[in-house]
């Protein structure tokens, strides 16, 4: 025993396979860190012979431009940290409802890529493959200059059903107007939340204890919409009125307005997402072997059952994974705003700079937004798919 | 294990390289840089993609010449100071200026390269030495010659900032635009002057900003907004271009003040004074009637001591800024002065017509004015 200890301990360190795998990594991190602070120092050396330094101080400063579309009270007397702000949140809502829009038409999509009705199978892989094949610059200027810009002009706007009015300044939609008892109205559906949230737990607890498997998800949200009811009913004034919109001198008023940039980015964006969700979803639901419906069948389960007990859970998880790169795609071509005028956070950002001359923070600045973006995103996800996942015993 | 160690060896390698090129590309009196320059000497690292932004004096000139040709920012956009035409070539007011500079460099107009900058990467191009000058019109501003490191070289062209709204609409003062829409283009002082002038009047519109100016006026022709604005020169040289020019009318107000020139990077005088003393050279010759066509002849004949200095014939005024003594002739010759320029460009024979106003000599009311050769 002795013996040999003593001879491993003659093996010198740099013919230790341990000790060599560890310094080569060192010595990769240190090569790493050696290129990055050549490359910083070179930029910030360059930089200063320009008479330029790296400084965020110019936030502070009055922005002096106007931005068409703002979530919060913007003015030109605000600073370039607000200019920032607005951008960042039309970036955030235009992802939002681009998610949530680009899932819809895209599980549909896929579904109907499936479907066995030949009409309904054709048009969806027509439209897919159209789709899927276009640049989306091309396409979402063919959105903004080919469609909402031929829209008719505010003289001879088109009133849709449902109080929709079209023009090319913008599509105005009814939208609700929040009256007296609202805030009574709002302390009604957190309640409703509580209640869903204590039905969903419960159906929860029954479905471990039983091995049955309630509709979890619609019992949740149809308490939660009984409850708003009843609050809306039974309060004495509506806690929403119905603002419509309406053509006034120069421009549309009332109700929501929804300029033709937004609407031109966030179609062209969910129709072409949503051609490539389309794929994942009918890639998913593919992946669910023929062996397992035909072994839910033989147990009794009706149709409905099998795609909801069997089908569709094992298909989420060869859906997530690809589903989530999706999303993370949809956000960063957002930025593709700058071709249709909407003033998105890169857009924004590049107005910063022009008028700063502070093009290397911007950029820096910009990157790391979507980086936040991506990585919040992912992580979302992540969870998710972590918690779908095959729990193997 | 081996490989790793050649792996390690090869990046520090390359990171030796990286540093030679970056020291070449920025000498810089810091010390971590200094150090690794003397590695330039034995890698020779010349990247046709290395972008080299010469700044000391001589340096742009030097730079110029052995390139062979200038490359020259410009707008391609504005019919009558920038624009491409259907055969491919670049034309217009501000295009000349690059010619003429070009002439006075090497005798030949034709040695530019014509770079299209847009609006919010011009300054940047400048200052990374992608282009040599920027002839695209930039409003000379506080802000611009000092943070953005550019130096403005003369005023070539007096402007304003006006306003073009549809002839039917009604439109006839900034007041009517209250609660209405303004197409601008993004990064110019024109979106921060309307900012400005509209908070002043305390008229309330929505900016509908874009990238470039083709966007800018294709949404305004599609009625996106219910006015536009830029520039009086360039309201007049896009109206051409739009579906019927005569149902759109300029508004009769100036919002600002626009001078419009060529502008150079900070740190190179030399290169400063000749494209300074280019267009002094442009205005002096329409000031003694010196034209393209009779040159040659004032060449030979003229006893004017001043005339005779500016076209090389006495003295050495062209030695002195680096160049051969004859560039003011080189410039006349081909490009002729201001006012043959300022006609070929935007002349009543041309369809984007401005009428000279300020931009005429000083002797005819105007605000053109060279300084003395000598």
């Amino acid at each position: 025993m002795r013996h040999r200890t003593t001879q491993k301990s003659t093996i010198p360190f740099w013919r230790d396979e341990r000790i060599l795998n560890i310094l080569g990594q060192v010595a990769f991190i240190f090569g790493v860190l050696f290129v990055g602070m050549l490359i910083f120092l070179n930029m910030r050396a360059g930089l200063a012979k320009q008479g330029v330094t790296l400084s965020y101080n110019f936030f502070q400063g009055i922005a002096g431009f106007g931005i068409s579309e703002t979530l919060f009270s913007y003015s030109r007397e605000s600073s370039y940290w607000q200019a920032y702000l607005v951008g960042l949140l039309n970036t955030l809502s235009v992802s939002i409802v681009g998610v949530v829009f680009s899932t819809i038409f895209g599980v549909m999509l896929g579904v109907a890529r499936l479907s066995t009705n030949f009409l309904i199978n054709r048009l969806a892989t027509f439209y897919l493959e159209l789709i899927r094949n276009l640049s989306l610059l091309v396409f979402l200027i063919f959105w903004y200059q080919g469609v909402f810009l031929k829209l008719p002009r505010v003289k001879q706007a088109v009133l849709w059903p449902a109080d929709i009015i079209l023009t090319n300044r913008g599509v105005g939609i009814p939208w609700g107007l929040p009256t007296a008892s609202y805030p009574t109205f709002q302390l009604i559906l957190l309640i409703g939340l509580i209640l869903a949230i204590g039905v969903y737990l419960a159906l929860r607890a029954y479905s471990r204890r039983t091995g049955r498997a309630p509709l979890t998800t619609l019992w949740t949200i149809l308490s939660f919409i009984l409850v708003a009811l009843i609050g809306w009913l039974l309060l004495p004034e509506k806690p929403l009125t119905l603002d419509l919109p309406f053509v006034k001198g120069l421009n549309l008023s009332g109700g929501k307005i929804l300029s033709p940039e937004f609407m031109a980015l966030t179609s062209g964006l969910v129709l072409y997402t949503s051609a490539f969700i389309g794929e994942v979803v009918r890639a998913g639901i593919l992946s669910v072997s023929k062996g397992q419906v035909e072994a839910s069948r033989a147990l009794g389960l009706n149709g409905f059952q099998t795609l909801r007990l069997v089908v569709f859970p094992q298909a989420l998880r060869v859906i997530i994974p690809p589903l989530t790169s999706q999303y993370l795609n949809l956000i960063k071509n957002s930025s593709l705003a700058i071709a249709v005028g909407f003033p998105d956070v890169f857009y924004i950002s590049n107005a910063i700079a022009n008028q700063t001359g502070r093009a290397v923070e911007m950029i820096a600045m910009v990157m790391v937004t979507y980086l936040i973006f991506s990585l919040f995103t992912s992580v979302l996800m992540n969870w998710y798919n972590q918690r779908i996942k095959l729990v193997e015993r | 294990m081996r490989k790793i160690f050649a792996i390690t060896t090869m990046l520090v390698i390359l990171s030796i390289a990286l540093a030679a090129c970056g020291g070449a590309s920025t000498p810089v009196s810091g010390e971590p840089i200094t150090v690794i320059e003397t590695v330039v000497v034995t890698v020779e690292v010349a990247g046709p993609l290395q972008v080299v932004a010469p700044t000391g004096f001589g340096l742009t000139l030097e730079t110029v010449t052995a390139r062979g040709n200038l490359i020259c920012g410009v707008n391609s956009q504005v019919p009558g100071f920038g624009f491409v035409g259907a055969d491919g070539s670049f034309a217009g007011f501000d295009v000349d200026f690059c010619r003429a500079l070009a002439a006075a460099i090497f005798g030949d107009p034709d040695k530019v390269e014509f770079r299209p900058v847009t609006a919010s990467e011009r300054f940047t191009a400048l200052q990374s030495g992608e282009i040599d000058i920027l002839s695209r019109n930039t409003t000379w501003s506080f802000v611009r010659d000092t943070e953005l490191a550019g130096n403005f070289v003369h005023t070539t062209f007096y402007d304003g900032q006006g306003m073009m709204a549809p002839t039917d609409s009604g439109i006839n003062t900034l007041e009517d635009l209250e609660g209405g829409t303004i197409c601008v283009q993004t990064g110019t002082t024109t979106e921060l002057n309307l900012a400005d002038v509209m908070a002043s009047l305390g008229v309330s519109y929505t900016p509908a900003v874009f990238e470039d100016a083709d966007s800018t006026f294709a949404a305004y022709g599609e009625g996106r907004c219910d006015a536009v604005t830029t520039d009086k020169s360039g309201l007049i040289s896009r109206r051409t271009v739009l579906a019927d020019p005569s149902a759109h009318v300029i508004l009769d107000v100036t919002m600002s003040r626009e001078p419009l020139g060529p502008m150079v990077r900070h740190g190179d005088d030399q290169w400063f004074d000749i494209a300074q003393w280019t267009v002094f050279a442009l205005i002096a010759g329409e000031e003694f009637g010196v034209t393209s066509a009779n040159v040659d002849d004032i060449k030979a004949s003229s006893t004017a001591p001043e005339v005779r200095r500016l076209l090389g014939v006495e003295g050495d005024l062209g030695l002195k800024l680096g160049l051969s003594n004859d560039f003011a002739y080189n410039i006349l010759k081909n490009l002729g002065n201001y006012e043959e320029v300022y006609n070929r460009n935007l002349g009543p024979d041309t369809p984007t017509y401005i009428p000279r106003g300020l931009n005429s000599l000083y002797t005819d009311g105007g605000l053109h004015y060279s300084p003395p050769f000598r």
